[in-house]
């Protein structure tokens, strides 16, 4: 009767430990999410600049747009006209891939929305980020 | 009167199976998995408060 009540206990635990083991982490490491976050990696070089000038700011939805397009220079406007397209096809592709990879592509918009939340939280202080449909000043 | 040794601990293990499947959102693992990807694709950046607190706390941290 020990052995089975011990038998019992341990079934319990065991399960329990899957559940936690299952919740613990979201599968980032696939090679198309490392290839997009290569690709955005070497982007942020540029777009950097944008983001401290306030030409570039982070949206609420988790993406990037071009905020006041006085301050880019005629010349470089394509350019970073450019760079905002390419990034918002990257983060797009980012959020659908991370949904895909853990077998839930309908987490799509909650992954875009808690890595919206967290862009910008760690926004550098200067950065423009869109809060409540206006535009702030970190 | 002894199945049910069996029965009970299978049932349970089904159920927590079910669990696992996580048909709700796992948010703070999505929240962990977001600040892994920030961390890299903003490299050189110093980090940030680790969770979003609605409140910001009332003392800064001297650097």
């Amino acid at each position: 009767m020990n052995a089975l009540i011990r038998f019992f206990v341990a079934m319990v635990a065991m399960a329990a430990a899957l559940n936690v083991f299952a919740a613990a982490d979201l599968e980032v490491n696939t090679p198309g999410i490392n290839a997009i976050k290569q690709s955005m990696q070497v982007r942020h070089g540029q777009l950097a600049a944008h983001y401290s000038s306030g030409a570039v700011g982070l949206t609420a939805d988790g993406m990037v747009a071009l905020r006041d397009v006085g301050s880019v220079p005629m010349a470089q406007r394509q350019a970073v006209n450019a760079l905002v397209a390419a990034e918002n096809n990257d983060r797009s592709a980012l959020y659908a891939e991370i949904a895909n990879a853990n077998g839930h592509p309908e987490w799509q918009a909650e992954i875009r929305s808690t890595f919206a939340q967290r862009w910008i939280q760690r926004a550098q202080p200067g950065w423009w980020v869109q809060s409540g449909g206006a535009w702030k000043q970190k | 009167m002894k199945k049910i040794w069996i029965a009970l601990p299978l049932t349970i293990f089904a159920l927590s199976a079910c669990v696992t499947i996580n048909i709700y959102f796992p948010a703070a693992a999505a929240e962990k998995a977001a600040d892994m990807i920030i961390d890299e694709v903003w490299k050189n950046q110093k980090p940030a408060q680790s969770i979003p607190n609605q409140t910001q706390p009332a003392v800064k941290e001297t650097k």
